[in-house]
């Protein structure tokens, strides 16, 4: 194994088709027209010598080492800014140009110090290497002279030298061993799309600057650590490597938070991990990362990681210690017990979204196989679960139409409940580029989130509705494209069933469906609706991203059929550019739901009662399958607390801390009798748990998430699993303890068993992944490469399929008890119920949640900024800090729900879906008001985890 | 006037003057421009004004107001006088001169006499070449500054 090194071009590919024919130190090489010299030139192998160029921004020019000669040319130009032209030649290399590099060179080194052996750059530093490449040998200028290189000078002090900025929790910034390059400034424009860098003063003065002047952490930097992969020295360094030391070798891997997927580098010293580098042939990123992504894997080795397997018989008994064995067989005849006691269906499982697609089959396998019912549900319940049944109702498949790469050609976007600069940060950036090019921004949000304004940033409307109303302004918005003519006609009559379209546009055009008329209900001025949908219909390309926004509401799934009206009204679907894409939230919610995680749906999506489908599984799996939906996990709860349900298997999933309406929730897993937890951290639902089966990270196992584009990304084993078993062993060794004769050796196994089975998959194994990096399902006899975009010449269903929308409100209504609407969402340093990111430095930038409210709701009620205020809803009430805003509307109050003190599942209500049961945690009716810390259920729930996270002292056994 | 008074007022002036110019191409200049002929200086809390209305980072505005030395941080002294120290000027001994104004106004480049009367800053290039040296005073150039006529320049200015 050694170290991947990408070659870095210099300057961006050029995306003409045109080509030209340039000869460059005698080879010839053809080029698209547009690309540089430097990069043509890198194509044969030939490396220009560059410091300020670097592929993943636009040329500078700045540096003055990567000049060439070209032949008929006059002067030295610039390899990086010189574009190819038909018949050039061109040398790199020749007596005036190495004396230009050697005396540019020698001024660099002039204000750099000379600490190369005890730097930590050493043996990965530009500046090193190319003062190697151009045989610089001395420094004819000594280093008594100005310079930012030493605190003092001629026994003063020395005004230029700036100490070291260390305030980031993950990098520092020595500016004396700056060269001014400004690569780092235009990663973060570029790349990052954030502006937070700049070079303060001018000549000698120069320095980067992050916001004015400021620290790294005070200024506007989100810490996605672009400008450090940018930087060419050690000015910006990861402190991991300061601390470690270079890395030796490297393996390709998937990021295990958002579900947008990033492929990174994770660079390894022996089994240390030194820092994870965002992988440029990752078709998600394209060489772009977060701060959670790049940065946030210290959870790994967090102390808090629970490494030993502990059963009890009582949850208010401390942990013991087993063995794997102990509590392997504990719970199989635990499970057993019930089943005979109790019958068939009295247990069940949840499979976990931040697994494999192997791990998740395996689950769903050992509950559908070994435990003989389909009582299997996954978190996607309470996400994305109408997205599943809107977009498969009206397209035929359950998943977004397009890929990532697909934004570059966006020439309109719709944006709606969704805060992809938080929740989906690399997407974000990727959007943000394209917004800077002159593409249109349409938000749809009950906060201004920075998708509205922010530098450089202007969305074209930003429909600021009522929580509930998505449903209502959506039809408003197709009320406008078919009362003024802008649907494409065409498309609709090739592509969709017309009669149905009749229907749908005689049901929009209806006057109450007028933007004038929802004005009322969404309070959105009718002429920012009018304009927006003229804005979409008109603008070209029209591509819909959404996220949970949408989806968690009592009307999740008419949204989401609502947004696939849009796009089909518009003609925007079947080609790059375009779509319906939702931002999935985790890094396998996507593999979860197609690996068979829902209670009715085998995998691929087809349904229990499908006897050609449980046929193929039968014969596979050897036995006879249930024809009958299972519970989802609300049902599950419920028969708890009713005493019929009694025994449960959750993988990597948090329910009682992220699932709506925590007493509920609470009070279901209290009433069983034998909760497993199989998870890294002893997490909220463990309180409640009987047997903990230690999980094992991203980094110690082998497989695949699918992200939100249903791409197929390899997740790669980087070190041993510190719990002793990756967590498809473990599934696998509790269907042995349950008798059950699995024998994987390892997942690619599994794949190969989902592809046998599951038609979308049927193409797909390792090899084809080692092969091209990833695949996009379907991925089958039709489309064997994978498919980047859906529905290209007809739907999966056949005819795209108009629904009509009818706006029912929700139930959950505000009154003078509870007049404020609570909604919730993301902040970007911290990941869903915050296990692993609460476990790293990101808590540098949020320690706790706070609520969002607009300064008049606080004036009302007597709230200053940073106050505590008591958070009430018709559910329950909890305490936490107030942050006073006007990102809010007045009457809507927002929070996060990242810190499990907060509790803000306690506030929401159990009004759900009206077709998935997805939870309404976007809409609740709360009141505020004064208090003086964390109420009494939260002090108590605090002693009462506390006491349930006891571990007994082991007490080895006598032998 | 407190802390918080004089903030807002300074961010209604700056958005004020973002205002009026906010529709030119490349605003940014001018606006500066506008702000330092406002209040001599570039004060607090300005950048984050212009920065907003602008749609731009702190970062950016910051990048280009410090790149100009003619965009000062601080409150300048009653008079502004800038001393040449081009090539030309030099040669025709405006050292000399800026010496002298150093040891009489007791100040070092960029700074104010403690009376708060007198700022004395380089400037590189007046365009006055055939005059040199060549300073400005308040504004208005003058040629051939000999020690003399500076020592005249400062009692006029009153010091």
């Amino acid at each position: 194994m050694s170290l991947i090194q990408e070659v870095d071009y210099g300057t961006p590919a050029a995306k003409s088709e045109k080509t030209v024919t340039i000869n460059v130190d005698g080879f010839d090489v053809t080029v698209p027209e547009g690309t540089s010299i430097m990069r043509a030139s890198m194509e044969v192998g030939i490396k220009v010598p560059k410091l300020c160029a670097t592929d993943m921004v636009d040329a500078f020019g700045s540096c003055r080492l990567c000049l060439v000669e070209v032949e008929g040319r006059n002067g030295t130009p610039s390899s990086c800014t010189t574009p190819v032209a038909d018949g050039m030649v061109v040398h790199t290399q020749t007596e005036r140009l190495k004396k230009i590099r050697k005396g540019v060179m020698e001024l660099y080194i002039s204000d750099h110090p000379l600490d190369c052996l005890t730097c930590a750059a050493n043996g990965d530093c530009e500046l090193q290497d190319m003062a190697g490449a151009v045989g610089l040998r001395d420094v004819r200028y000594g280093y008594d002279g100005g310079n930012h290189v030493k605190t003092r000078q001629n026994g003063e002090e020395n005004a230029r030298y700036m100490a070291k900025d260390q305030s980031n929790p993950y990098f520092t910034y020595d500016p004396s061993k700056c060269i001014v390059c400004s690569r780092c400034v235009r990663a973060c424009e570029e790349v990052q799309g954030t502006f937070a860098l700049t070079i303060e003063g001018r000549g000698f003065e120069s320095r980067v600057s992050p916001g004015m002047h400021e620290n790294f952490l005070d200024s506007e930097c989100v810490s996605c650590g672009a400008c450090v992969q940018a930087c060419p020295t050690a000015t910006l360094q990861e402190k991991s490597v300061i601390e470690i030391g270079q890395p030796e070798h490297s393996v390709v891997t998937t990021c295990a938070y958002c579900g947008v997927g990033c492929s990174f580098k994770a660079e390894m010293r022996g089994d240390e991990l030194v820092r994870m580098v965002p992988y440029k042939d990752g078709k998600a990123n394209r060489g772009h990362s977060c701060v959670k992504g790049r940065f946030a894997y210290g959870y790994a080795s967090h102390q808090d990681r629970i490494l030993n397997p502990m059963i009890r018989e009582k949850t208010s008994d401390p942990w013991r210690e087993v063995s794997w064995e102990e509590a392997l067989s504990y719970t199989a005849n635990k499970f057993k017990s019930i089943q005979e006691k109790h019958g068939k269906g009295a247990i069940g499982g949840i499979t976990s979204s931040r697994c494999t697609n192997e791990e998740t089959f395996l689950v769903q396998k050992l509950i559908r196989a070994g435990f003989g019912n389909n009582n299997v549900d996954t978190c996607a319940r309470v996400c994305h679960s109408p997205t599943g049944y809107g977009l498969k109702t009206t397209f035929g498949t359950s998943a977004g139409t397009q890929d990532f790469d697909s934004v570059e050609q966006t020439d309109v976007v719709i944006l709606i409940g969704a805060n992809p600069t938080d929740g989906h940060p690399v997407f974000a950036s990727r959007l943000k580029k394209r917004l800077r090019q002159g593409a249109e921004l349409i938000v749809i949000d009950p906060r201004r989130i920075d998708l509205v304004q922010s530098p450089h940033i202007k969305a074209a409307a930003h429909l600021a509705l009522r929580p509930g109303t998505n449903v209502a302004v959506l039809t408003s918005l197709s009320h406008v494209i078919v009362t003024e003519g802008l649907f494409d006609e065409k498309f609709i009559r090739e592509r969709c069933d017309w009669d149905e379209f009749q229907d749908w546009a005689a049901f929009v055009s209806d006057p109450q469906n007028s933007p004038e008329e929802v004005e009322r209900l969404s309070g959105v001025p009718a002429e920012t609706v009018r304009k927006a949908a003229r804005v979409f219909a008109r603008g070209g390309n029209g591509a819909i991203y959404y996220g949970l926004g949408v989806t968690e509401h009592s009307q999740g799934s008419t949204t989401v059929m609502a947004i696939a009206n849009l796009a089909m009204a518009t003609g925007n679907l079947g080609r790059p550019g375009v779509g319906v894409n939702p931002l999935r939230g985790q890094n396998n919610v996507q593999g979860a739901c197609d690996m068979g995680s829902f209670p009715h749906e085998l995998p691929g999506y087809r349904h229990v009662a499908d006897d050609a489908t449980r046929d193929v599984f039968e014969k596979i799996w050897g036995v006879k399958l249930d024809d009958e939906p299972g519970l989802r996990i609300p049902n599950m709860l419920d028969a708890a607390v009713e005493g019929t349900f009694k025994g449960i298997y959750i993988q990597g999933e948090d329910i009682l801390q992220s699932d709506p309406d925590t007493k509920h929730v609470a009070a279901g897993l209290a009433a069983m009798e034998c909760v497993v937890v199989h998870d890294l951290f002893l997490n909220e639902t463990a309180n409640h748990a009987h047997v903990f089966l230690p999980g094992s990270t991203f980094l110690e196992k082998d497989g695949t998430f699918t992200n939100a584009e249903r791409r197929i990304n390899r997740v790669r084993k980087v070190m041993k699993p510190k719990n002793g078993f990756a967590d498809w062993e473990v599934t696998q060794n509790l269907a042995r303890a349950m008798g059950l004769d699995w024998n994987y050796t390892h997942p690619s196994q599994v794949m190969d068993e989902i592809a046998a089975t599951t038609p979308s998959f049927a193409g797909v194994d390792y090899d084809l992944l080692e092969r091209e990096g990833s695949i996009q399902w379907p991925c089958n006899e039709k489309a064997p490469m994978g498919t980047p975009v859906m529905h290209i010449d007809g739907f999966v269903r056949g005819k795209g399929k108009f629904v009509v929308t009818e706006y029912v409100a929700t139930d959950e209504r505000t009154g003078p008890r509870f007049p404020l609407l609570l909604t919730t969402g993301r902040i970007l340093s911290q990941y869903n119920v915050g296990a692993q990111t609460r476990r790293t430095e990101n808590t540098a930038w949020h320690k706790e949640d706070l609520l969002e409210i607009h300064p008049h709701d606080a004036e009302q009620r007597g709230v200053r900024d940073g106050d505590w205020v008591r958070l009430a809803s018709r559910s329950g009430e909890t305490s936490l800090r107030a942050t006073i805003t006007d990102r809010v509307a007045p009457g809507v109050v927002y929070t996060t729900f990242h810190h499990p003190g907060t509790q803000a599942n306690v506030i929401t209500t159990d009004f759900t879906d009206w077709a998935t049961n997805c939870p309404e945690y976007k809409v609740t009716a709360v009141q505020i008001t004064p208090s003086n810390g964390p109420s009494e259920w939260q002090v108590e729930y605090d002693k009462q985890a506390e006491q349930s996270r006891r571990i007994a002292p082991r007490v080895d056994a006598a032998e | 006037m407190s802390l918080t008074e004089m903030t807002e007022e300074i961010s209604n002036r700056v958005g004020a003057i973002c205002d009026g110019l906010a529709g030119i191409e490349g605003p940014l200049l001018p606006i500066l421009h506008e702000v330092q002929d406002e209040y001599g200086f570039i004060p607090d809390g300005a950048l984050q004004t212009i920065a907003k209305r602008l749609n731009l980072s702190r970062a950016e505005v910051h990048g280009v107001a410090s790149f100009y030395h003619d965009f000062r941080e601080e409150k300048p002294g009653k008079h502004v006088i800038k001393i040449c120290r081009a090539e030309a000027c030099q040669a025709m001994g405006a050292d000399d001169v800026a010496d002298h104004a150093k040891r009489k106004l007791k100040v070092g480049w960029s700074e104010t006499t403690r009376d708060q009367n007198v700022t004395l800053e380089p400037v590189y290039c007046l365009g006055l070449c055939a005059c040199a040296p060549a300073a400005m005073v308040d504004g208005k150039v003058i040629g051939r500054v000999s020690k003399d006529r500076l020592d005249r320049i400062l009692s006029e200015v009153g010091s």
